[in-house]
């Protein structure tokens, strides 16, 4: 009864506000990509160097919002490389972005012993001011996440821009007799997922600590992937995803539990997503253009 | 005749490619050496002698190479069935657990058991966490990127997170020591051995830092035995045929669900070769950072090699040879971590120059028809 008691006691509830934050919106930057026909395996990369970025910005200027536009930046930067690569010269994109995930590990190895001349973690930079919340401290950007959730919703299925992007995804060939320019779109859908996820890794280094440490984002794109992939590419279910998994790291992190080793929990939500995507509980299908460069002129 | 002039043409154009994109990668590799205000021939001179300076520095480019011409292996192969495999960390991390838990726990067989048995337990082992996805793409219609990307971390926290945990006998974040009968021949012991000794150099391997393993011929046996069944082989065919268009191979009576199913098993076994031989023969046990991301360069190491289980060959060298030549430029101030760079820069240009080839491919199309 104990257990249970710590599981569901609200700060426990509250800290996974916390810990799903980055997987919110690394997420959410994955529905962008994806819908809009374009594999984004690289959320991982940009997460840590908007991580990075954002504790350089802090760092340099001493104030933290100036870190969260750095991350934004970084992360952009680096879509616009996966973007330009795949969209504009159509390369494969799992390679591209794999690439990128090894760029960005090197590159935040590199240049903190280039720019703090450390090699394992940067020194604590200004971080941004928390707000406490029943006990618990959240930071601007979980209310910024929270917030994105149903705008990015609004923007899908509501708008415009965001039928085109999913008709792009879908069937690019369609959306491209009907006048929309397809690869234009796939280019700014992919710098919308980079700045997103940018913004998550600032989560990591300024908003959730004080610091950047080396491989911070600990493969936490990929379970931002998985919970994309698990909200079955709709950011309410992205979101109830993320949610889940950030619950579970929380547990992992507070809870003891007598018989599941709680190095075990951690993987949770990748044997969650094996099991959705193997269709045992309702089938999750990817937009059908997904992956595939487009070409025009080729049905 | 014509056909072989075709075939050397495409192997030309294929060579040429690799080498430049090794090129234009060193040469924006300099960029970021300027950073850290030292020359970059300094860097790439520091670079090439500790990786060939020496025959001590050769052959502990070859023992850097083993686990990425493996991994470069592992993802080779699926491939050519149209399958992207990287997923290879974790089968690497399966593995190489396997092994490791098996050298320790028995302490009683003759190495001509003890070691086959470790070797053969760690590849199965890793063959399933290979067949695993395949099977959910073959049967379930999972796409293997996302499904070897959730197996990579499950992996991780089966292996290095709770394995270790519950094995562990020291402080050390490892396995407890396999036994001297799971270990791999090492050549800086070449000495111990009455018949080897009389080898002309043996004495020129007989250096404690040496750190060459018999694994280094087990990946190249791999290679040739993966060459083989990829071109001369029904089942290779069949796995090309199914890469190259599945519907058409359906249609052509292939059954492509055996195929994806083979090539994954056969891929994870081989990158579980890969963490056996880190196991057995590097580390001696199995610890924490052992993977060292072999499963991610071996993707790089795939490409350069054109997925040609030779060209890996050639892959894994360059890459080794990296690696090692690495820890030189570390010596001497640069950070080693250009290396990963460079390699993350060889991945970009290979596949942006794919699209060069392509290129190449539509032009003589159209000059066809002229």
């Amino acid at each position: 009864m104990d257990i249970l008691r710590q599981i569901f006691s609200l700060s426990l509830i509250l800290a996974s506000f916390r810990f799903a934050t980055p997987l919110i919106l690394a997420a959410l930057g994955g529905i962008f990509s994806e819908r809009s026909g374009v594999v984004n395996i690289a959320l991982e990369g940009m997460m840590l160097i908007g991580a990075f970025a954002a504790v350089y910005g802090s760092a340099s200027t001493g104030n933290p919002w100036i870190g969260v536009l750095y991350s934004m930046i970084a992360g952009l930067s680096f879509a616009a490389i996966l973007a330009l690569v795949c969209v504009t010269f159509k390369a494969n994109q799992i390679v591209v972005a794999t690439g990128i995930n090894i760029f960005a590990s090197g590159i935040t190895i590199f240049l903190l012993q280039v720019l703090f001349g450390v090699k394992g973690t940067s020194p604590i930079v200004n971080r941004l001011p928390a707000f406490r919340v029943l006990g618990v401290r959240f930071n601007p950007i979980t209310y910024i996440a929270l917030i994105l959730v149903p705008v990015v919703w609004f923007i899908f299925f509501k708008t415009h821009w965001g039928l085109r992007i999913r008709s792009i995804g879908e069937h690019p060939a369609a959306a491209d007799t009907l006048g929309i320019n397809v690869n234009r779109w796939r280019f700014v859908s992919v710098l919308i997922s980079g700045v997103l996820a940018g913004l998550a890794g600032a989560h990591l280094s300024i908003g959730d600590g004080s610091a950047f440490v080396r491989e911070m984002s600990a493969g936490r794109g990929f379970i931002a992937l998985a919970a994309m992939i698990f909200g079955k590419w709709h950011p309410f279910g992205a979101f109830g995803a993320a949610m889940l998994f950030g619950f579970a790291e929380a547990i992992a992190v507070r809870v003891d539990f007598p018989f599941i080793p709680s190095e075990l929990i951690s993987a949770i939500p990748y044997v969650l997503t094996l099991v959705v995507l193997a269709g045992f509980f309702g089938k999750s299908t990817p937009p059908a253009a997904s992956g595939e460069p487009y070409y025009k002129g080729e049905k | 005749m014509n056909k072989y002039s075709n075939k050397i043409r495409s192997i030309l154009i294929d060579l040429g490619l690799s080498l430049l994109s090794i090129i234009v990668a060193l040469i924006v590799g300099t960029l970021f050496i300027y950073l850290t205000d030292k020359s970059p021939i300094d860097a790439y001179s520091a670079l090439y002698i500790g990786a060939f300076g020496s025959f001590r520095a050769i052959a502990n480019t070859l023992w850097r190479s083993t686990p990425l011409i493996l991994t470069g292996l592992a993802v080779a192969l699926p491939f050519r069935a149209g399958l992207f495999n990287i997923g290879a960390e974790g089968q690497l991390l399966m593995g190489g657990f396997t092994a490791g838990v098996v050298g320790f726990y028995f302490t009683s067989l003759p190495t001509f058991i003890h070691l086959p048995f470790a070797i053969i337990a760690g590849m199965f082992v890793g063959g399933l966490w290979g067949g695993l996805p395949g099977l959910l793409k073959a049967k379930m219609d999972v796409h293997e990127v996302i499904a070897t990307i959730m197996l990579n971390h499950i992996a991780i926290a089966l292996t290095i997170n709770y394995g270790i945990n519950i094995f562990r006998d020291t402080g050390r974040p490892a396995t407890p020591k396999i036994m001297e009968s799971a270990s791999m021949f090492n050549f800086k012991n070449i000495m111990d051995y009455p018949l080897l000794s009389n080898l002309p150099f043996a004495e020129l391997f007989a250096q404690p830092a040496i750190r060459l393993h018999i694994n280094f011929f087990l990946a190249l046996i791999a290679a040739v035995i993966l060459w083989y069944l990829l071109f001369k082989t029904t089942l290779g065919y069949e796995m090309r045929a199914v890469g190259f268009n599945p519907d058409g191979a359906e249609y052509g009576g292939i059954n492509a669900s055996k195929g994806i199913i083979t090539a994954m098993f056969i891929s994870g076994a081989v990158a579980g070769l890969a963490g056996v031989g880190e196991v057995l023969g590097t580390h001696l046990s199995f610890i924490n950072g052992m993977d060292a991301g072999y499963g991610f360069t071996g993707i790089a190491v795939a490409l350069i090699g054109q997925t040609h289980p030779i060209g890996v060959i050639l892959g894994g060298l360059l890459f080794g040879a990296l690696a090692q030549g690495g820890l030189e430029m570390q010596f001497s101030g640069i950070p080693s971590e250009i290396v990963m760079l460079i390699q993350a820069l060889v991945i970009f240009f290979v596949a942006a120059l794919q699209v060069f080839k392509v290129y190449l491919a539509k032009r003589k199309a159209k000059g066809g028809v002229e």
